[in-house]
């Protein structure tokens, strides 16, 4: 295999004009203070592509297709929970957070509870949900680059394009910048549907391909027999390793029941164990999406309250048809593409997205390599602009808060902005570090491990702090690093276990249910965390904010009262 | 700076505060309820009646065509609901603390 010309100028393509539009419009914006007061003035669709714009990652651009191709039916749990989960933060998170005026969680956190300690624990959280977040997102550049130069390592595209994206925002470039965002929607949007319209114009329709898999309901082994169907099959043979139409096509297949199956259990037995994964795979994603708020820094850049929920129904519309097109790619890779079964890690099914178009070389001369290389350019897009914006608040976190307020509190800006660009150095080496070591794990599988984290940390502390007055803040804290660390271990073990760190197999064979409940914390970790913290925060009643009225009013009461600017009035003095 | 005509007292005082949050969850949790029953029915409908759900429907099975396709409309459907009751729900309180005399105030 060579490198194919019209690929690579799509990909070189896409990562200038990201770092130029980045440095372009940094420029345009000196500081925070512009970009925000700027901001106010965006418009409803602007911004509503900017959100959707940050919102998809490489997980969704290439993940979701990747997960789909090899489990099936199962991994559509994923898109529907990532659009779920933003009305999730919609209907309980995202109006009053706004009202309050904290762009991130740690703001929110000190500002909830006057309590500078507190924002300093939520900033070590910012920081480990941050890094299980990069790890999917340097999979897909390693993934990416190893899809374009056939011979490149696995390692050797991650390092590379980390170095890039860090070295970038090092300099100052890719602030999270509405305009780039907003155009990096767009780029997405369109490299995942027009190769889809094309491929499925040649080669047949969503629900024929589907058709192509002629299962019967799991319950019912017997007929399977008869899927030797007599007519005319026009997808070439799947490889031994892929799961059978049955499996694939129906609920509880291999990523639900990999667990149960491990230790022995039939078909049959397995799904009990199945039907609970699949209840916590729904709840880490949807209060994991409520728990990610690097999103809800743009709802202040909507002029006013009621802007900044038009701007929501269309970032729901915008991501909501993107998020049908993905699946479709795993469908498609199933019946034209099964080779990549035979693949692992970097060359496995998380690539389908971007080598799928090619086939269509065969009919249509060039066009296949066109169409890919727009995929590979989605790719950038989706991964670029995610990593990007992590290394921003990650850095932010580590310059900021521990160096500007931990370490160094009276640093002039000068040894401030230095210490932005190490923090950034720091950060980005770290991501690349872990990144190089997941190869074998699923883009799309790491990400809903970072968001059952978010949710067993951030959206209890959030939900909580919003909507009940009687919280401390020891309750708050507790909760909080109980159910997020909890999480965060039993995630940390299975994922050693399946890399050969730890020799956990035969455990995990012998407690099929551990195993579940490790892998996909969220069914327990949420409500643990909610318990304690009601728990400790009935114990140390006598903690209550004293003010704690005055900021329910500011969190709960229209923004046309003005009630933000009083309370900033009455606490002006500090 | 805070508009002049509205009523202070009224907008600082314990039952303000309490139909405020009364109101805004009991919207959050109808419309929450409306989609989470939507979405864990789904499982229950998978475990117990498989066979209906692997019913073809243009070459789609049910449950994929549900999950695939059909649930983003619904999601927006939702969060249209929710969005126009919680404008008019803000309004609404905007207009309980409003004084009726529309004359500013000295400050």
């Amino acid at each position: 295999m060579t490198i194919d010309p019209w690929i690579l100028a799509f990909s070189a393509f896409t990562v200038i004009g990201t770092i130029w539009m980045g440095f372009w419009s940094a420029r345009k914006s000196k500081t925070a203070h512009d970009f925000f007061v700027a901001g106010r003035s965006v418009s409803v669709g602007w911004n509503a592509s900017a959100i959707s714009g940050e919102y998809l990652s490489a997980a969704s651009f290439m993940g979701v297709a990747g997960m789909v191709m090899s489990v099936g039916y199962d991994a559509l749990w994923y898109p529907v929970c990532y659009a779920c989960g933003y009305l999730f933060l919609l209907l309980f998170i995202a109006g009053p957070l706004r009202r309050f005026g904290a762009y991130t969680v740690p703001d929110f956190a000190e500002g909830r509870f006057d309590s500078p300690i507190f924002r300093k624990i939520a900033v070590v959280f910012v920081l480990f949900i941050g890094f299980f977040y990069t790890m999917p997102q340097m999979k897909g550049a390693g993934t990416t680059l190893a899809y374009i130069f056939p011979g490149l390592p696995y390692w050797a595209g991650v390092v590379l394009i980390g170095a890039v994206i860090t070295l970038n925002v090092a300099l100052g470039g890719m602030k999270g910048i509405t305009l780039v965002q907003a155009v990096q929607y767009w780029v997405k949007m369109f490299a995942i549907s027009a190769p889809i319209f094309v491929l499925l114009a040649v080669y047949g329709g969503y629900g024929k391909q589907l058709d192509e898999n002629q299962a019967v309901p799991a319950p019912n082994p017997t007929a399977q027999v008869q899927t030797a169907a007599p007519q005319a099959s026009l997808r070439p043979p799947l490889p031994e390793n892929a799961p059978v139409d049955a499996t694939w096509l129906n609920p509880f297949g291999p990523l639900t029941t990999k667990a149960a199956r491990a230790s022995g259990l039939s078909a049959e037995e397995a799904r009990p164990y199945s039907l609970l994964y699949t209840y916590s795979l729904i709840i880490a994603l949807v209060c994991g999406t409520a728990g990610l708020p690097h999103i809800l820094v743009r709802f202040y850049t909507n002029p006013d309250g009621a802007a900044a929920k038009r701007t929501t129904m269309w970032v729901m519309i915008l991501i909501g048809v993107f998020y049908v097109f993905p699946p479709i790619f795993g469908v498609l890779g199933r019946n034209l593409l099964p080779d990549l079964y035979l693949g692992v890690g970097a060359k496995g099914t998380d690539k389908v997205v971007l080598e799928l178009p090619r086939i269509l070389n065969e009919k249509y001369g060039v066009l296949g390599s066109i169409l890919s290389g727009i995929t590979c350019a989605g790719a950038f897009a989706a991964f670029m602009s995610t990593f990007s914006g992590l290394l921003v608040s990650m850095t932010g976190a580590l310059a900021h808060d521990v160096y500007g307020r931990m370490l160094r509190p009276k640093s002039s800006p000068m040894e401030r902005m230095l210490a932005f660009r190490i923090s950034a150095v720091i950060v980005g080496t770290v991501a690349i570090v872990l990144g190089t070591q997941v190869e074998q794990f699923e883009i799309n599988f790491m990400v809903g491990q970072a968001f059952a984290i978010a949710a067993a940390s951030y959206f209890p502390l959030l939900f909580m702090c919003v909507w009940w007055r009687g919280m401390t803040m020891k309750g708050a804290a507790t909760g909080m690093l109980g159910g997020g660390l909890l999480a965060m271990i039993t995630i940390s073990l299975t994922s050693f276990s399946d890399l050969g760190l730890l020799g956990l197999k035969d455990f995990w064979a012998a407690h099929p249910l551990l195993r579940i409940l490790s892998e996909q914390p969220a069914i327990w970790a949420v409500p643990l965390a909610i318990t304690l913290m009601i728990i400790v925060s009935k114990l140390t009643k006598r903690e209550i904010p004293t003010d704690i009225r005055m900021k329910m009013l500011v969190l709960h009461a229209p923004e046309t009262l003005g009630l933000k600017q009083e309370y900033i009035q009455e606490h002006g003095g500090h | 700076m805070p508009p002049d005509n509205i009523d202070q007292q009224k907008v600082h005082s314990e039952e303000f505060l309490r139909r405020l949050m009364r109101d805004q969850l009991k919207l959050s949790i109808i419309c929450a309820a409306g989609f989470l029953s939507a979405l864990l029915a789904l499982p229950l409908l998978n475990f117990f009646l498989p066979g209906l759900m692997a019913t073809r429907i243009f070459g789609f099975t049910l449950s994929w065509l549900i999950l695939g396709i059909l649930f983003f409309p619904f999601v927006w459907v939702i969060s249209y609901i929710f969005i126009k009751r919680s404008i008019a729900l803000e309004e609404n309180e905007a207009k309980f603390v409003r004084t009726s005399d529309r004359k500013p105030q000295g400050r």
